[in-house]
């Protein structure tokens, strides 16, 4: 019998990025008793790597904002594959949500009137994006921790969930161990938000850090919650490309969003080529107007640039197979050329863009203010997920929630920049709050002991059989060698189905694990408890991007390329059958209000 | 640049431990975490390493370099003399964990034991402020920290006078010198800097300035201007004789 301490709450909550924090505040001002498990130290996590800015219609800097054209970008930008109201209670409420991060210390760039300052960004309308240089998401963090602090949440660090529990179809609370000890810890509790974030770990070029394996994807579907839009992931059209250690690390599109351009080895602005019909009202016709754009003039359209992610990302990749690249299998991106327009440009892009400055300079040796960077496509966020209600966004299961990354809804196919911030702390105090009522109109829960025993039991196998087991690192590089190269930025049907088989083998293979050593803060055993995770999304990415046979937003099928309107009215949800095998099934998409609708046909 | 470079490690945990010689091809373009995550897969799977976003912005990896209080993530290995192993040690400042991770819980709860951000009432009615880009710049400064916590580590009242109990570092004073300084806030913690916080133990040796991997002005920018404010408050003889009178 494996023994464990336990620790009993009202409210759990699984993650401690943006969305985890706001949930947990939310849940703990109503006096209930709230924790916090995450895999880091408090304040690690990924959305300290959030760079541009967050979404939000605040029109401080041009009045024609309002919540209706956010809302109506974020649809465009997703193809109308989003949960529409998520979409609407998001650019309604992101503007509160963002003056309350200034009621509780957070600082951003101020407009001239000393109003929060706000940038532009690819497929956003009007200039939305609240900003503090390009590291807008530490300041977010920093914030929701500096002030969670003091809200009476317990925070366990370091800490990984193996299960979460389950009593008479209701969540129950969860089951895992400190990183640190390797101590057994159980968290009973009656209402349990999952906030941990993405999948990037998953592929092999990626600006996520280790902590994205897909954990909450995996935990819910395996308690029963049913996944959603798993195809869609987006690749980030501008990573570092090199050198090859930091391949994939972020370049914000905050650059673009600065006046930076994206030219090939002709050095051609190569996005003017190719601007989808839905946005050719929106973008500019010549160089001039777009930097007419970038300084502010409202009678200009976005540079081609500010398209959205997808089809960036495609441009990119599309130059680089015709041999227009640069050297190191990326194209230009540039924003040195700005002193053509502007006096002190250095000065100015090291103050818009100092974390940009510093990252190519200290791992590239390169100058941004004098040279251009070398950029690529990069598995970057995860727009599928667990399926929640717009609303309170629970799950399928009862009490267990989910905010973040890790619900799907908000962005549908495609997700704009900037409103991942925006969701976290939209939905994270969504959750945080509907997690709370759940908790006290619910009775008390049973922990189940043979659930529990059962998941300690395999968790410590690999223990069992030692050094001569499978190495565990070798199979997570081989899972992402084969995403990347079979399901990632052009898919196609043949190899999908070779990834599938790959999958099934390392699984085989992942069953078979051996870790050295002991428990204590082993980062071999740590990598083997997230195999299972990122095996299991990634079957869900893959037999959902096999099943919608078409293209749209962030999933590009060669042998399907072209959008089909048929496709448009469907959804795709990844659930466990009866039998344990993996369901993918075609939902159609919840239909819309009739006051939603008409916002979108004004503004198409 | 060298194929192949030795690394020297340092291996165990709170009773004790070695270094351990691990040699690993290198490549261009490699920093230090490359090359340790090399050996952690290829020849040592069981190494402790804690780290996370790989960029130099969650300051999760910082460890201590041929001597040098460092993030391994920014760290060039092209910057280092190769011909000779490397030497990777945990941060001395705190008690070790196991291999390079070391026990940092004590700075979280330091954090908290100063007051927290006070707001004054908004200027607009719709509950928001106003305030300059040039006032919030100042701070600004200071919010770009990662807690990495290498300044606490260089730190000599924290490693070699282990007064953790009595003294916050030079980590909480940028903290503390944030909030103080911060355009909206109304809180007063200068007597608690002196007091509790123990100000008065920084002798301004700038160490932390010099390891600081965000280049804030630790010392000049937030430690002397709070001890500034400590001494107008305390000892400041004209203060001190009206407030007699």
């Amino acid at each position: 019998m494996a023994e464990y301490r336990s620790y009993p709450y009202d409210v759990l909550v699984i993650g401690a990025g943006g969305a985890g924090l706001r949930a947990a505040i939310e849940a703990a001002s109503t006096g209930l008793k709230v924790g916090v498990v995450c895999k880091s130290l408090l304040g690690k996590a990924h959305t300290v790597m959030a760079e541009g800015g967050v979404a939000a219609a605040l029109a401080n800097v041009d009045d024609r904002d309002n919540w209706r054209v956010h809302f109506a970008d974020t649809m465009r930008g997703g193809q109308y594959l989003n949960n529409s109201r998520m979409a609407e209670l998001h650019a309604k409420e992101a503007p509160d949500r963002v003056r309350e991060l200034e009621s509780w210390g957070a600082l951003f760039d101020r407009t001239k009137d000393g109003r929060i300052l706000q940038r532009n960004f690819g497929g956003h309308r009007y200039p939305r994006l609240a900003h503090v240089g390009d590291r807008t998401g530490l300041e977010m963090i920093r914030t929701l921790q500096d002030h969670g602090i003091h809200s009476g949440m317990e925070v366990h660090m370091e800490c990984t969930v193996l299960s979460l529990l389950l009593d008479s179809g209701r969540v129950s609370g969860a089951f895992g161990y400190d990183r640190e000890k390797g101590h057994f810890m159980l968290w009973p509790a009656k209402a349990v938000v999952l906030a941990t974030g993405g999948i990037g770990r998953a592929f092999k070029i990626t600006s996520n850090s280790w902590e994205y394996t897909g954990d909450g994807d995996a935990l819910a579907y395996r308690a029963g919650a049913e996944l959603l839009d798993m195809e869609f992931v987006q690749f980030h059209p501008t990573g570092m490309v090199w050198p090859i250690s930091v391949r994939g690390i972020l370049v914000t599109e905050g650059v673009r969003g600065e006046g930076g351009v994206l030219r090939n080895s002709e050095g051609k602005r190569f996005m003017f080529d190719d601007i989808p019909d839905n946005y050719k009202e929106q973008t500019a016709d010549t160089e001039d107007e777009g930097w007419r754009y970038t300084i502010g003039d409202k009678n200009a359209r976005r540079p081609p640039e500010l398209l959205t992610r997808d089809h960036v990302a495609r441009c990119i990749n599309r130059e680089v197979k015709a041999g227009r690249g640069s050297p190191h299998g990326g194209v230009y991106l540039d924003i040195a050329w700005i002193k053509q327009h502007i006096k002190n440009a250095p000065e100015h892009i090291k103050r818009k863009l100092p974390s940009m400055y510093h990252q190519f300079k200290e791992l590239a040796g390169i100058d941004i203010t004098k040279e251009p960077m070398e950029v690529g496509p990069t598995t970057h966020y995860m727009m599928g997920g667990i399926r929640v209600d717009g609303d309170s966004q629970m799950s399928t299961v009862p009490g267990l929630f989910a905010a973040g990354e890790v619900a799907a809804g908000l962005h549908g196919a495609n997700r704009l920049g900037g409103n991942s911030l925006s969701d976290l702390i939209v939905f994270g105090q969504r959750a945080g709050h509907f997690a709370a009522e759940f908790a006290k109109h619910n009775d008390a829960i049973a922990i189940d002991a043979e659930q529990v025993q059962s998941a300690a039991a395999a968790s410590i196998t690999p223990f069992e059989r030692g050094p001569a087991g499978e190495n565990p690192y070798q199979i997570q590089y081989d899972l992402q060698d084969s995403m990347q190269d079979l399901v990632g930025i052009v898919r196609t049907e043949d190899e999908m189905q070779r990834a599938l088989g790959v999958i099934d083998e390392l699984r085989t293979r992942a069953a078979r694990v051996g870790i050295a050593g002991n428990r204590q803060y082993n980062n071999g055993w740590h990598t083997a408890m997230d195999l299972d995770n990122m095996l299991l999304v990634s079957e869900a990415i893959t037999r959902a991007a096999l099943l919608r046979k078409e293209s749209r937003g962030a999933q590009f099928r060669e042998d399907f390329p072209d959008k089909d309107p048929e496709w448009g009215k469907y959804n795709i949800v990844v659930l466990r059958g009866a039998g344990g095998e993996m369901r993918v099934e075609k939902r159609e998409i919840q239909p819309m209000s009739a006051e939603l609708k008409g916002i979108i046909e004004e503004m198409k | 640049m060298a194929t192949q470079a030795m690394f020297r490690i340092w291996r165990g945990d709170a009773s004790g431990g070695e270094f351990r010689d691990y040699t690993t091809p290198v490549e261009e373009g490699m920093v230090v975490l490359d090359a340790v995550h090399r050996v952690q897969a290829r020849l040592a799977p069981d190494m402790a390493v804690r780290w996370n976003c790989k960029a130099g912005k969650c300051g999760s990896c910082s460890a201590e370099i041929n001597g040098m209080p460092k993030l391994m993530c920014m760290t060039r290995l092209s910057d280092l003399n190769l011909d000779m192993p490397v030497v990777i040690e945990p941060m001395h400042a705190f008690p070790p964990i196991r291999d390079l991770v070391t026990d940092v819980s004590w700075n979280f709860r330091v954090k908290k034991s100063i007051k927290k951000f006070r707001p004054r009432a908004p200027d607009a009615e719709d509950g928001s402020w106003r305030m300059q880009q040039a006032d919030v710049e100042r701070v600004q400064e200071f919010r770009k920290c990662i807690e990495c916590f290498l300044c606490q580590d260089v730190c000599h009242v924290l490693r070699e006078h282990h007064k953790h109990e009595e003294f916050i570092g030079p980590r909480f004073l940028v903290y503390a010198a944030a909030l103080e300084m911060h355009p909206l806030d109304i809180e007063d913690r200068v007597t608690d800097l002196k007091n509790k916080h123990n100000i008065g133990y920084c002798n301004i040796t700038t160490c932390c300035r010099q390891v600081c991997p965000e280049f804030i002005t630790i010392t000049e920018n937030a430690i002397i201007p709070l001890k500034e404010r400590v001494v107008d408050r305390f000892f400041d003889p004209l203060k001190q004789l009206l407030h007699i009178l």
